[in-house]
């Protein structure tokens, strides 16, 4: 049961990142521990299942694919500073009120 | 013929058509404006011409309609509003004198109007009046009769503010539309309760039921068509819209203001006259109106300056004279001269109109020895001049003595006062005449005959006013009623005071100095006259300023704060209610994060809540 507090812990911890952090790469670092709150759920539902080597598996399936998301995030990061400028997001209001 | 009988509610569409037509080419093809016009009033006439002859053909007492028809308009309930028309003996003549008096005017009006900016709009008003009023005369329900009613008064109100720059004529075009509007308050209760205790709207079934109604219902609504004639037919003490109506042009004042709407009034009281026969008040108001009317009215116009206002007053009084006919329970005297005035004051008003395009101006004083510069002009106004005044063998001598001697019968008092006023109408034709024709003509060159578009309908009108006397007994056989006699007595009288009268008032005003002395000699009483006994200003004070000041209460308090302070509260409650939501939406890609992360939280809450 330990793993879920924590697991939840991780998830409430990230959404507050993404939610209260203004610099992009934070909030993507954010988004990134918000990942980590299912795969750890994964990981501790494996080891108490019989057979628990099959979910283990799609949790490092699961590893790479955030890692690959944390990837193509940090490019459009990039792209996104190039035009304007900043990596700040509530500088990012184009299509608001200025 | 037949077939055009049948049809005769084409004198009401054809020239409403035309007016649309008017409307809709006129401005690229300004000489076919009047062409249309002109086809609208030849329908009318046509139609009217086929009626009069089918009256002569037919046996001399059928009092039924020709040819009647209608349709159903709508229908609420079990009541259905008809409009239905019919051409009997009286509509077959008022057609007449509308087609006849319609052609003359367009005609004229090509000439008097000539390079006005508002040529196609008046050409498309004229015939839009013409078959409005051929809706009114043909009229065989009351709402038929109530729609032409309204309509004719929208236009004259349209035709009076003609040059409507001018402040005067938006004025007067107003207060023609405002006065006649507290006549038509009185027809439309007179309607209302006639419906309410028939159940139908029309005549012929309201009269067949008139005998069981109580008799004050009865006086309501006869009551009620009084007062709504009255307004039409600017007669005291709803007069004073008619004088200044004379800001519009002279051809209509012609048309409208003398010869056919103001006389819908009398049309009517003869029309609906089973009701007037039956109720002794509203004769009683017809009567006492009408003496005021013409008493008055002939009073004032003898001091007049402008020629179109001696003649306005001169309606007023002639007016007077038909309804104090019905009054006196002689509808065909009313509706005699009606005929005969609709011929020499549409004669008069047309040839004062040339007068002055001729002249370039409307006062008496300024015109002086017209008759040698425009001779033919000079022919019609003493033609029309005589007839007015009752001279035989021209129209009006007839006409008023058949009223004259109906009302002289029925109540002497009232007899005698239209014999004084029959008497001051030569009085002020012989003065107007010998200002504006008589007299040195001044060092002024630029007074010229007008062109033969303003002589045609003269000499047409003048006809009419020569031989309309004849009409007589037609008349009065198409209304149902044996042609009165010529009585010598009354003839001679009339015709004696007339005479001296006219000499009379030929003495009073050799030149303007003379005129203006003569209105000095008469001192205070003059002063009265020449501002028409201070009515418009007694109106002003009494009725338009208290009017104007509840209406500016209204304003301030109900309309401004309570109408328009809802509007406004409206408005800025949602203005406020848009930006406090409108925060939510300013493209901060984490508020709208926040927002979804409480929402699904809130979600959630409530399922482990609820789902407990």
């Amino acid at each position: 049961m330990n793993a879920v507090f924590v697991a939840c812990a991780l998830f409430a911890i990230g959404l507050y990142g993404v939610l209260v952090r203004r610099d992009l790469i934070a909030i993507l670092a954010s988004v990134e521990v918000m990942i980590g709150a299912p795969l750890l759920l994964l990981v501790a539902l494996g080891a108490r299942l019989d057979g628990g080597a099959a979910v283990e598996s799609i949790g490092l399936l699961l590893l790479v694919l955030a890692a690959a998301e944390a990837a193509v995030g940090l490019a459009l990061l990039v792209l996104v500073a190039r035009v304007v400028r900043t990596t700040r997001a509530d500088e990012l209001v184009e299509v608001g009120e200025r | 013929m037949m077939q055009l009988l049948d049809h005769a509610w084409v004198a009401i569409i054809a020239p409403v058509l035309a007016a649309g037509a008017i409307a809709v080419v006129g401005h690229r093809a300004k000489s076919f404006a009047p062409v249309l016009a002109l086809v609208g009033a030849l329908t009318t006439l046509a139609v009217a011409m086929a009626g009069v002859t089918a009256l002569f053909q037919a046996d001399p007492h059928g009092v039924g309609p020709i040819a009647d028809g209608g349709w159903e308009w709508f229908k609420v309930g079990g009541t259905a509003l008809r409009l239905l028309w019919a051409l009997d003996g009286l509509a077959a003549w008022m057609l007449l004198v509308v087609g006849v008096v319609a052609a003359a005017v367009v005609v004229f009006s090509t000439g008097y109007l000539a390079g006005d900016g508002g040529w196609v709009r008046y050409f498309a008003l004229v015939s839009l009046f013409t078959g409005s009023m051929n809706l009114l005369v043909l009229a065989d329900s009351l709402t038929a009769l109530f729609i032409g009613w309204e309509l004719v008064g929208a236009c004259s109100f349209l035709l009076i503010g003609h040059w409507f720059e001018r402040p005067s004529a938006a004025r007067a075009a107003m207060k023609a539309f405002l006065t006649t509007r507290v006549g038509d308050i009185g027809l439309l209760v007179a309607i209302a309760a006639l419906w309410s205790a028939c159940g139908s709207d029309s005549f012929a079934e309201v009269f067949d039921k008139l005998p069981s109604l109580p008799s004050p219902t009865v006086n309501v609504v006869a009551l009620g068509l009084a007062i709504g004639a009255m307004g039409k037919s600017a007669q005291f003490p709803l007069h004073a819209w008619l004088p200044d109506a004379m800001e519009g042009p002279t051809p209509v004042s012609a048309l409208i203001h003398a010869a056919t709407m103001v006389a819908s009034g009398v049309y009517l009281g003869v029309r609906v006259w089973p009701v007037f026969e039956v109720s002794a008040p509203a004769r009683d108001l017809l009567l006492v109106t009408g003496v005021v009317s013409a008493l008055g009215a002939a009073l004032i116009a003898t001091l007049q300056r402008d020629i179109k206002k001696v003649l306005a007053y001169s309606t007023i009084s002639q007016l007077g004279f038909m309804f104090a006919a019905l009054g006196a329970k002689a509808p065909v005297a009313a509706f005699f001269h009606l005929v005969t005035h609709a011929a020499f004051k549409g004669l008069l008003f047309l040839t004062s109109g040339s007068v002055i395009h001729g002249s370039g101006t409307q006062d008496l004083h300024e015109m002086r020895g017209l008759r040698r510069d425009m001779p033919l002009t000079f022919g019609a106004w003493v033609v029309g001049a005589l007839a007015l005044s009752g001279i035989p063998p021209l129209a009006g001598f007839f006409s008023k003595d058949a009223v004259l001697d109906s009302v002289w019968n029925h109540a002497p008092l009232a007899g005698g006062v239209l014999f004084v006023a029959s008497a001051l109408t030569a009085l002020y034709m012989a003065r107007a005449t010998r200002l504006a024709f008589f007299g040195v003509s001044g060092a002024d060159t630029h007074v010229h005959e007008s062109g033969p578009s303003m002589l045609l309908p003269l000499a047409a009108l003048g006809s009419a006013a020569l031989v309309a006397g004849l009409a007589g007994g037609p008349v009065a056989r198409a209304i149902g009623h044996d042609s009165e006699p010529l009585v010598p007595a009354v003839a001679l009288i009339a015709l004696g005071m007339a005479a001296v009268s006219s000499v009379a008032g030929w003495s009073m005003a050799p030149d303007p100095q003379a005129d203006l002395a003569h209105q000095r000699s008469l001192g205070r009483f003059g002063v009265a006259l020449a501002n028409a006994f201070w009515w418009d200003r007694l109106v002003e004070r009494s009725i338009v300023a208290p009017a104007v000041g509840v209406s500016r209460v209204l304003w301030a308090w109900g309309d401004r704060l309570a109408v328009d302070g809802l509007v406004h509260g409206i408005a800025r409650l949602t203005e406020s209610a848009a930006s406090a939501l409108r925060s939510l939406h300013r493209g901060d890609a984490q508020v709208y994060a926040t927002t979804m992360a409480a929402a699904v939280a809130l979600m959630l809450a409530a399922t482990v809540w609820l789902g407990r």
